[in-house]
């Protein structure tokens, strides 16, 4: 399996530590994504997949490591620096502002974009996610979980994302609303958006993406291309269950 | 009868305006930082103090009152930076009991620039009492009810129509998800302390004519606004307005129709009554949900 060689991949993040209190959640984590790139992180829960992306957004500080974006050190920046630099994030159980419509979570998400921008970019989550034209003044809080997850995605989308961040989008979802997530994921990878995936879902997550990564107790124990990671006996025991 | 009656609604009226302003200045920096600042009387108080201070120096009423909400806003944000900041990552009750020492320098500090006297500001539009159905109405009353109207249309506005309001108001639903949407949520933080220190020195402002002033002032007021703002709710810019109007009626029929001596009890037995039966107030809307 050939992977796409770019000089210098869009993100390079070496020896990322990170902990809460005196636990260590991250110990050490070395990755690379380069653009246009589908990479997953797979893991089971607790392994620090969740803290890994809150460390590349800036809402976890990093205790020691080196995030590269870009080719800058962004890890001593400020959450909203990095999203000005177009690392994107849909996190972990979508956290929609509950009590805003859907259309106010949408142009927040274009927060540090202008107002042509916003616009222009509304319309392209609409096509994207035609159910939240229809339902843009309702309260985001009253959606379906599926529904929610298509706010958090387009919110992240509004950002402009050189980087798209994807925490755990099919978690709590059914099956069918699954499909259609990864169906999104899929056309915005075919459209060349740069995303790292971090899935329960190992399977769904591996199956889409080119490179992939295995996180275990805050350190990657794996790694290699979606297809080898599905092959491997060793994945395959802990995260697939065959 | 009905004059009397309403005589006690519009001076009910009146002060309650105050204490809606105060109420949406806890309000403000509780939906920011789930801290309630209990130096918000001082805020009022500075208010009432340094408009008279800048009016005896000579300047304009105009330029007196604007330089009455600037300065308190200053004072707002500095105390944000200088003393809430720090501690930013500090148990809330911790960062509570701060704020009531930041009350006690800023009221120190009054008392001895200012000493104890209370002072007096000027009506703004003249003492000729205006008759409506009987009773006799201050013009400062209008003044006081007008402007707190016109705040809380800004602020609804504000925080409905605006994005920056809708991203001061997607910080306190979801700070997390703020940041990672863009949103400098320091900047939310200290934005919302120099907001509700503004109305709430705005609010000062407008009373003094009819109340008077001094270093001491801002205890009751600031405590009868924390009343109003737990009657409507923690949270809730409506439940404020409402909690505002309501302490401030009650108030001035107990004073009237009962005697003045427990006007400033009754606030705190209203108080009481709603933490028993509706503890998160009347439009408590916000669920607890942080662990």
């Amino acid at each position: 399996m050939s992977i796409p060689e770019t000089p210098a991949p869009l993100l390079a993040v070496s020896g990322l530590e990170s902990c809460y209190g005196r636990i260590k959640a991250l110990k050490g984590v070395s990755l690379e994504v380069a653009s246009g790139e589908l990479v997953a992180l797979v893991g089971a829960n607790g392994a620090g997949k969740t803290t890994f992306l809150r460390t590349l957004s800036g809402v976890q500080p990093a205790s020691a490591g080196q995030i590269l974006f870009a080719g800058e050190a962004i890890e001593r920046l400020r959450p909203e620096q990095r999203v000005r630099r177009g690392i994107c994030q849909s996190p972990e159980g979508r956290q929609v502002f509950g009590p805003l419509s859907i259309e106010d979570n949408l142009r927040l998400g274009g927060y540090t974009r202008s107002a042509a921008e916003v616009s222009e970019d509304l319309d392209k989550i609409y096509q994207l996610f035609p159910v939240l034209r229809d339902k843009r003044r309702l309260a985001a809080g009253t959606l379906s979980g599926g529904q929610q997850q298509m706010v958090a995605i387009g919110r992240a989308l509004m950002g402009r994302p050189r980087l798209l961040l994807l925490d755990e989008p099919s978690m709590g979802l059914a099956p069918l609303m699954v499909e259609e997530v990864f169906a999104v994921i899929r056309r915005l990878r075919a459209e060349g958006m740069t995303i790292l995936l971090v899935e329960q879902n190992a399977f769904g997550a591996l199956a889409l993406a080119d490179r992939g990564y295995v996180l275990e107790t805050g350190t990657i124990t794996l790694t290699g291309s979606g297809a080898e990671l599905l092959q491997n006996e060793q994945v395959r025991a802990a995260y697939l269950g065959l | 009868m009905l004059a009397q009656f309403l005589q006690y609604l519009f001076s009910g009226i009146t002060i309650g305006a105050t204490y809606a302003l105060a109420a949406l200045g806890f309000t403000m920096i509780y939906n920011a930082s789930t801290v309630i600042n209990f130096a918000q009387g001082e805020f009022i108080m500075l208010g009432g103090m340094l408009a008279v201070m800048f009016q005896q120096a000579g300047f304009p009423l105009p330029l007196a009152v604007l330089l009455a909400i600037i300065v308190p806003s200053l004072v707002g944000v500095l105390m944000e930076k200088m003393v809430v900041e720090p501690v930013r990552s500090a148990d809330t009750v911790n960062i509570i009991i701060i704020t009531i020492g930041a009350s006690l320098v800023i009221r120190g500090v009054v008392q001895v620039v200012f000493g104890k006297g209370a002072f007096m500001l000027s009506s703004f539009s003249g003492d000729t009492p205006v008759e409506i159905g009987g009773a006799m109405i201050m013009p400062q009353s209008f003044w006081v009810i007008g402007v707190s109207a016109l705040v809380v249309v800004g602020l609804w506005y504000f925080f409905t129509r605006t994005l920056t309001g809708k991203a001061m108001l997607a910080t306190s639903f979801n700070r997390t998800a703020a940041e990672l949407v863009g949103i400098n949520t320091s900047w939310v933080l200290w934005m919302s302390f120099a907001m509700s220190a503004a109305v709430g020195a705005l609010g000062g402002v407008l009373v003094t004519p009819l109340t008077m002033t001094s270093y001491d002032s801002g205890i009751m007021l600031g405590l009868k606004g924390f009343v109003a703002a737990v009657v409507g709710g923690l949270g809730s810019g409506a439940g404020a307005l409402v909690g505002g109007l309501l302490v401030g009626v009650l108030e001035a029929m107990g004073a009237g129709y009962l005697s003045s001596s427990y006007k400033d009890a009754l606030p705190f037995v209203l108080i009481l009554l709603i933490l028993f039966f509706l503890p998160r107030g009347l439009f408590g809307s916000r669920q607890t949900e942080r662990v």
